[in-house]
């Protein structure tokens, strides 16, 4: 039974009025309508029935009526979309936060780029708005005004304080010391000891979701391409097989499995460097030398064999925009064999360096609890023991026929945050080359065809970060109307505040490259 | 120990002669004296700013650092604060959020200094163009020197770059 009449059942018991929704919307997942006033006790079902919320937004309609979507999921049950529209021009709606702690985040975008109103939530501190656009209006409603942007500079943002004796802040940020994209972190600290991480991001807003609004797919993509420029396939990926779920598109299986193999090759690319920036930081770099090493490698037999040495604008709609000649499947499955072989052997070293084992051993520790209250997904919520992974929980093709196995294990600190990226990269290089021995030999591209004006369609990616979640809505002529992506960053941002209550402040970077959040990716 | 010795003796020096680049390099200006640029030749102290980039730009970036291309042979490093930089490099459009922490960042670096612009977004906005929350190109907020085209520029593309920016 799906997880689309599971709810429904349960609903209905609950004495909830449910409708299944329209055929305009996507087919790739159960959708049910219920009333607003609802809204808060079908999260409270959820809640108790141990459903995920995977995804929560806003948006504006013809008519400019105000819709609200949340998807829950289940590993083993799939997906399931739950939508109500606020009616009478209310700009409220119930909040859910008290069931879902992820929901805080969600709800507060919501509120800065739609000035809706989520009522009951804790704490409406601005977090996409710094300070230019007046709270309420939002850049996208459909009456927002950019001509009316305050040229004020950005307000204060009122951190949590605290004021024992002894306890101080640092103020670490936006601009970082190192090669990384910008945000802010106020840490209360006592001695060495981290009290407290908050996290101020939001800095490289720059209107994905707008911008996106308007472009035909296959322009559309290549916005979708750079929410995140380290997961430029998983991403493209997500959008093109949202927008063909919505354009009732099959692509050909050749497509699929091409796709496949690049989000598997973006996987262990960022997996590789992972591994070396973590051991960077702390201080062993002989790890970081031999995994930049090779993760040029990549880059460079991407750029001969692709086009494109981080493999951007490779996905397109309808399928891959480019072929792969027969000579130069075994020049790939050569280099992929290579890779694992010499992961395992530097994982081996790895295992005996003492330094490393003890600043990575024990530190950052997130329960499996803690990880399932907070929805964390990708490889921060493997590490703790959560076996998600969307190419098993969603199945899409072509994981459906090519399965894969999570990469699971106890433990929850930054040596088993490595060790599932040591294990995933060993497993996608065998995933790699199960797909490239059974590539089909149908074309590599079918043709787009515009979807329907309303048509939706949705989707889930296993990205090498974790999950990600993705819907579109089209309009006339095949314009994109609404690009909503939940990146895995999203949740797993407070992740990464919950762990470093427990680290000295010396070892912040570690937890943090341990968990590797995007910035980009969540400030859209 | 012997282990890792062993490995790093087994690969030996990997660095490569400096290759040809395939995007071009883009001098804006003369906003130094080539006396002043030649002096920071073989010692110039690099700040990155990332004004809105979607990160491809800071891969292709942290690259350059990687066994292959080895920047600091060429005497150039990067460096943790605009107080101790000769050259700002800046990525991405420059988001509406970014674009105070930019120009505070710029004023930190001491004079004489040169700016350069990374990746496509940098030189005209790229895919995000301007909008309510990007100001678009570098040049529409700081003095730019030296723009560098590619979305996202190549390690080679970007050194060749960075030491046009030195070279008299």
């Amino acid at each position: 039974m799906s997880l689309g009449s599971q709810l429904q059942e349960l609903f209905v018991k609950a004495g909830i009025e449910v409708d299944p929704l329209n055929a305009q919307c996507p087919q790739t997942i159960p959708c049910l309508a219920l009333a607003c006033e609802s809204w808060a006790e079908a999260a409270k079902l959820a809640r108790e029935q141990s459903l995920r919320l995977v995804a929560l937004w806003a948006d504006q309609g013809g008519q400019g009526a105000y819709g609200l979507y949340a998807v829950y999921a289940r590993s083993g049950a799939g997906y399931a979309l739950l939508k109500t529209t606020l009616q009478n021009k209310t700009v409220e709606f119930p909040s859910i936060v008290g069931h879902y702690i992820a929901a805080a985040r969600m709800e507060r975008i919501i509120h800065d780029l739609y000035g809706l109103l989520p009522v009951g939530h804790p704490d409406l501190r601005p977090w996409i708005n710094h300070g230019y656009w007046q709270a309420g209006s939002g850049p996208l409603q459909q009456a927002f005004n950019a001509e009316s942007l305050s040229q004020t500079t950005a307000g204060e943002y009122p951190f949590l304080e605290l004021e024992s004796e002894g306890v101080y802040q640092i103020p670490v940020g936006l601009v970082h010391a190192g090669i990384i994209e910008p945000g802010h972190f106020r840490f209360l600290a006592v001695g060495e000891q981290i009290l407290n991480m908050e996290a101020r991001l939001g800095y490289v807003h720059k209107g994905i979701e707008k911008r996106i609004a308007g472009r035909c797919a296959p322009d559309a993509v290549r916005l979708a391409g750079r929410v995140s420029g380290d997961a430029t396939v998983a991403h493209a990926w997500a959008f093109c097989a949202a927008a063909e779920s919505a354009a009732q598109i099959e692509i050909p299986l050749r497509a699929r499995q091409l796709r496949a193999v690049l989000c598997e090759r973006e996987r262990m690319a960022n997996h590789i460097g992972d591994i070396g920036a973590i051991c960077n930081d702390a201080a062993w770099s002989f790890m970081h030398m031999q995994c930049q090493r090779l993760r040029e490698d990549m880059a460079r037999l991407h750029e001969r064999l692709f086009g494109h040495r981080l493999l951007m604008d490779r996905v397109v709609p309808g399928g891959v925009g480019f072929d792969l000649v027969s000579d130069d499947i075994p020049v790939l499955l050569a280099q992929t064999h290579e890779l694992a072989e010499e992961m395992a052997r530097l994982f081996l070293l790895y295992e005996e360096h003492t330094p490393i084992r003890e600043r990575v051993v024990d530190s950052g520790n997130i329960s499996q609890k803690d990880s399932l209250d907070l929805g964390l997904v990708g490889y921060v919520a493997r590490a703790a023991e959560v076996g998600i992974d969307a190419r098993c929980d969603a199945a899409y093709s072509p994981y459906d026929i090519c399965t894969v196995q999570p990469v699971v294990c106890p433990g929850g600190d930054v040596s088993s945050r490595l060790w599932v990226r040591f294990k995933e990269i060993e497993s996608s290089a065998r995933l790699i080359e199960r797909l490239l021995m059974n590539l089909d030999d149908s074309p590599g591209r079918c043709e787009w065809r515009d979807p329907e004006a309303g048509a939706c369609g949705f989707a889930v990616i296993e990205s090498w970060r974790g999950e990600i979640a993705t819907w579109v809505r089209f309009e006339v002529e095949g314009k994109v109307g609404r690009y909503y992506v939940r990146d895995p960053s999203v949740v797993n941002w407070l992740g990464l505040e919950l762990v470093v209550r427990s680290v000295p402040v010396p070892d912040f970077p570690l937890n943090n490259k341990s968990f590797n959040c995007s910035y980009s990716g969540h400030d859209l | 120990m012997q282990r890792m010795l062993r490995r790093i003796i087994r690969i030996g020096t990997i660095t490569e002669p400096l290759g040809e680049s395939r995007n071009e390099a883009e001098q804006l200006g003369e906003h130094l004296s080539v006396a002043i640029r030649r002096r920071f030749r073989n010692s110039l102290a690099i700040c990155l700013v990332d004004a809105g980039s979607c990160n491809a730009c800071e891969l292709e970036i942290q690259a350059m650092n990687n066994p292959y291309y080895d920047l600091e042979r060429f005497g150039v490093h990067f460096v943790a604060s605009p107080r101790h930089a000769d050259m700002l490099l800046v990525t991405g459009p420059v988001s509406r959020h970014m674009e105070t922490a930019l120009r505070v960042t710029y004023e930190a670096v001491p004079d004489p200094k040169l700016v350069v612009a990374v990746g496509e977004c940098a030189a005209c906005g790229g895919e995000f163009g301007v909008s309510y929350a990007s100001c678009g190109a570098v040049s529409n907020i700081l003095p730019v020197d030296i723009v560098i085209h590619g979305c996202p520029p190549s390690p080679t593309d970007l050194m060749r770059g960075i030491l046009t920016a030195v070279s008299p």
